[in-house]
């Protein structure tokens, strides 16, 4: 899997009141949560971010709560991929289970700047920066998740389980 | 092993695990509330299971946006009414039986000791507390274990806090928990178990300890576990409906980190804007003027934290530029402080007395913030617009620094007041 798309950059303990606030959390609609994707951070992102884009962030991405809404919010408005120092753990695992590849990587997030194009070679661990003329690598997926994303996330993964193993034929 | 990882092995059946492996384990109790919960049904629906793993082991708790605040949470909180009733859930509390999640369940005795919980809500992580391994988890892996009774873990290392030395008047849990957020970070315990230990501990009554291990999260950690003792037992004894288990960690149990706290040191503390971790002590914060104070919440919304707070304010009035809302966090905790007369107490004070729901902790309703507004409350986060408008501000504390703030307008402490 290659990603290539230009980047937004924002800094550590991005929470999950920042990528969507918890007053727009009535409804869990994709579209109505794409509206106001990362609005407490940057008032504006939701008019200027573009499908095939990609966030860059410090450490601690998707703090706090455990709104699968903020995932769903980033993947709905279009962002491929988020490439961050390290992600709170719970934003980890829903980013996975709904199939939004993200990755971890020191290097990708230092040196990354606001508006560089990267393409990320998801299978290799591998972030070229096409701007900068860079590469940086991230930390390998474990094969649990490679195995989640590609049976298409969670549900998928489940569904095909629960025919093999809970309902012998 | 640590009493996280013996927990975990029971509930995979295997002897032994270790930190780092990825498993798949058998979950005691699942549970969702008005906005996870949605999600969670659709999903769910989607996988095409022909039913519910156990439908006395999923708790639906529409708390957050309930008593439904407008039209679409109607909508949302109707979804967990009709899938409840759709698969008989014997675990679904209406609004008029329902309470704040994290102070329901423990309080209903339906979460045991040894148990094994996942929750579509962060602070799952409370029932650590009664020496259970419980987190939180988002509505795709609910929607999954809803139909298998299984979600998969990655085992966690294990950090220790020991807490020694006798509390200074004043100090609680809640300050306990925001003086080592304040320490180690919001990041400070990422991915890992936080276990409390220590003489402190031991004497820490429950309501104390629910407190703790709640903020385990806000420090980045998978769960927050206290290794039960007698305390538990008498909490847990006249409550619970199902046989439980107390787990230990071994003398010689592998933690990556060991921390230790001396608590006759730490003064009441406040977390100020924007991170849980930006504490400091609230008698280093009296110039801070406040338009706002909330008393409520997962995190102090028990029982003893409505005496604490009624202790500081009985016989006193909130200050005129001030708005406090009281929010018991269950029909039980409501009815008792009726009983104790501690909602005449809050009432005479001029504060306004709420049925419980989640409300501003989240800044859904019930005393949302405008811009430019500030609030002291006892709840657990502080982010950026968490109580409301992006430009307001929240300060964390305890209960009676919260009820002293309310009487002075600006951050106090209970000393200036009794
Ligand atoms: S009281 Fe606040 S922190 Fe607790 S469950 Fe409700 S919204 Fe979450």
């Amino acid at each position: 899997m290659i990603l290539k798309g230009k980047v937004w950059k924002f800094g550590d303990n991005i929470d999950t009141d920042a990528i969507i606030p918890a007053r727009y959390l009535n409804t869990s609609d994709p579209k109505e949560l794409a509206k106001h994707v990362m609005e407490d951070a940057d008032k504006e992102f939701p008019g200027k971010v573009k499908a095939g884009d990609i966030i860059i962030a410090g450490t601690n991405f998707g703090c706090g709560s455990s709104r699968e809404h903020a995932p769903i919010a980033i993947k709905a408005a279009g962002i491929q991929s988020v490439i961050a120092k390290s992600f709170a753990r719970i934003f980890y695992r829903n980013a996975f289970n709904i199939g939004l590849p993200i990755f971890e990587s020191d290097e990708a997030a230092d040196k990354i700047e606001q508006g560089d194009e990267v393409e990320i070679d998801a299978d290799k661990g591998i972030i070229r920066n096409i701007t900068k003329n860079e590469e940086y690598t991230a930390k390998p997926m474990p094969p649990f998740m490679q195995e989640l994303i590609s049976a298409g996330g969670l549900i998928k993964w489940t569904k095909k389980k629960i025919k093999t193993s809970y309902q012998p034929t | 092993m640590t009493i996280t990882e013996k927990i975990l092995a029971v509930h995979c059946d295997r002897e032994e695990v270790s930190p780092g492996e990825l498993i798949n384990a058998k979950v005691d109790l699942v549970l969702a509330n008005d906005i996870t919960a949605p999600i969670a049904i659709t999903e769910f629906k989607k996988i095409g299971a022909s039913d519910v793993f156990d439908k006395n082991r999923i708790a639906f708790i529409p708390d957050h946006f309930a008593p439904q605040k407008d039209i679409k949470a109607a909508e949302q909180c109707k979804m967990l009414r009709d899938f409840s009733k759709e698969y008989n859930l014997g675990l679904y509390f209406e609004v008029g039986r329902m309470g704040i999640e994290h102070a329901l369940l423990p309080e209903q005795g339906i979460i045991v000791p040894g148990d094994l919980v996942i929750g579509a809500d962060s602070h799952t992580c409370t029932y650590g507390a009664l020496g259970a391994f419980a987190t939180g988890v988002g509505s795709t892996d609910v929607a999954s274990a809803m139909a298998t009774g299984e979600c998969w873990f990655k085992v966690p290392e294990s950090m220790k806090f020991i807490y020694y030395g006798k509390l200074n008047r004043w100090v609680g849990g809640k300050d306990l928990i925001l003086y080592t957020i304040g320490d180690i970070g919001v990041d400070g315990a990422l991915y890992r178990a936080m276990e409390f230990e220590g003489e402190t501990i031991r004497s820490l009554s429950m309501h104390a300890r629910l407190t703790m291990c709640n903020m385990a999260i806000e420090a980045g950690g998978k769960s927050g576990i206290i290794v039960p003792d007698e305390i538990t037992e008498k909490y847990v004894k006249e409550r619970v409906k199902r046989p439980y288990k107390f787990y230990t960690s071994d003398r010689n149990a592998d933690y990556i980190e060991i921390r230790e706290y001396d608590c006759s040191k730490i003064p009441p503390v406040v977390a100020c804007p924007h991170l849980p971790s930006n504490v400091k002590p609230a008698a280093e914060l009296f110039e801070v003027t406040i338009d706002q104070v909330v008393i409520g919440s997962c995190t102090n919304g028990r029982i003893e934290d409505l005496r604490e707070a009624a202790e500081v304010i009985k016989g006193k009035k909130v200050n005129p530029n001030v708005r406090m809302i009281v929010i018991p966090a269950t029909q039980k905790i409501y009815k008792q402080a009726i009983k104790e007369g501690l909602i005449e107490v809050f009432i005479d004070a001029e504060a306004v007395v709420s049925t419980p729901t989640c409300g501003p902790c989240l800044g859904g309703h019930m005393g949302v913030l405008a811009k430019g507004e500030r609030a002291i409350a006892t709840t657990n986060r502080n982010f950026v617009g968490r109580m409301g408008h992006p430009e307001s501000e929240v300060y964390l504390s305890n209960p009676a620094v919260a009820a002293a703030s309310a009487i002075m307008g600006r951050i106090a402490t209970p000393e200036e007041i009794i």
